[in-house]
């Protein structure tokens, strides 16, 4: 018998099964986007021992169930919070906090170490404005963070890198600068101005 | 007659689709190394608000995912538009958190254990009553590390 070639196999269905095997990946998966706002929620303690703190060193904000901003008990419109909180963190009324740019208004907070804000709200208050208030918070403190960063990063070898860049590099595998000095500048960084954010909880 | 013209000269050549299945299981692959597969199927609205001072969660650490937003359409008759809370993927009551994040906890390493993050992920139109609930839920239950999953975008859109 004479020797046949092997007849090619007729790949022409083959685009309809890579078409069935990505329309079932495309309906089974999703992209994922897991980020967000990372808190503490505070435990539940036995005793309650009531801490004095004086007035002039608490923030308060307020959000009402019609989703109005309440701020140091004046009407404030969500855009200028970011500013407000700033000012009230950076004030450095006592003069012992030497990096503070704020007014050293004796009336606002003594430095940021004792400044608290506090916020809270009612049960009508909409998710979207929370978020958004706790957002514009976490913004306050990022935007005095960076700008500390800026100042002492150069000098400590860090050029061109905000706080939030350096806490990103931190986390990143691929970083390749010095890893002991950029979490000691982080660490710094977080003592000069600590996030002292206070929620209200009704019990 | 020319000489020239062709035989059946009515006839389009066709296409050449030989390189189609490549270009597809491009495709494929795009898809199947960028995403990851559907975890629990969304009962409710989850629109998630904007937000701009976002953080990566961190994948090495486990994490356990509270949803809550009103039923979509085809549940509202059995449960109403009110905002709900879902678990897996069942709705839940508020008072099964604690029950589910103790699950949650046996699921995992126990070297792993203190590092559970609870990542909510609560529909924007929701209101803070019931995230309210939660969160006093969450520290009943000693599951203190939470991150409110938001979209991108700046806040001052929501």
């Amino acid at each position: 018998m004479a020797k046949r070639s092997a007849p090619e196999v007729n790949a022409g269905s083959m685009a309809d099964i890579a078409f069935l095997l990505l329309i079932f990946f495309l309906v089974t998966t999703t992209i994922p986007k897991d980020s967000g706002i990372n808190r503490k929620l505070p435990p539940i303690e036995e005793n309650d021992e009531d801490v004095i703190i004086k007035q002039k060193n608490i923030f308060t904000v307020l959000i009402n169930g019609k989703d109005q901003l309440l701020v140091e008990d004046e009407l404030m419109e969500l855009k200028d919070l970011r500013a407000a909180a700033i000012e009230f963190l950076d004030n450095g009324g006592d003069g012992s906090c030497d990096y503070c740019n704020g007014k050293k208004d004796p009336a606002s907070s003594d430095n940021p170490d004792k400044a608290i804000i506090s916020l809270k709200n009612e049960r009508e208050t909409s998710y979207k404005q929370y978020i958004s208030v706790q957002n514009e918070l976490v913004a306050a403190y990022n935007e005095l963070r960076n700008r500390r960063a800026k100042l002492i990063g150069p000098r400590r070898g860090f050029p061109d890198m905000d706080f939030v860049k350096m806490e990103e590099n931190f986390k990143d595998a691929k970083f390749t600068g010095n890893r002991e000095k950029l979490k000691e500048i982080i660490e710094e960084i977080r003592t000069e101005y600590p996030e002292k954010l206070s929620e209200v909880y009704t019990k | 007659m020319s000489k020239f013209k062709n035989k059946k000269d009515d006839a389009l050549p066709a296409v050449n689709t030989a390189s189609l299945p490549d270009i597809v299981f491009m495709l494929l692959f795009f898809f199947m190394v960028v995403t990851v597969m559907r975890e629990d199927t969304l009962l409710i609205e989850n629109k998630l608000p904007l937000a701009d001072q976002v953080e990566k969660l961190e994948k090495k650490y486990p994490i356990s995912y509270i949803y809550a937003g009103s039923p979509t359409a085809s549940f509202q008759e059995r449960y109403g538009k009110e905002a709900r809370l879902q678990l897996n993927d069942k709705f839940a009551e508020i008072g099964e958190i604690e029950s589910f994040i103790n699950a949650e906890r046996l699921a995992i390493r126990e070297e792993l254990r203190d590092y559970l993050t609870v990542s909510l992920k609560v529909d924007s139109e929701a209101n803070m009553g019931i995230v309210g609930d939660i969160k006093q839920e969450l520290r009943e239950a000693n599951a203190l590390k939470i991150n409110y999953a938001t979209g991108s975008g700046s806040a001052l859109d929501n």
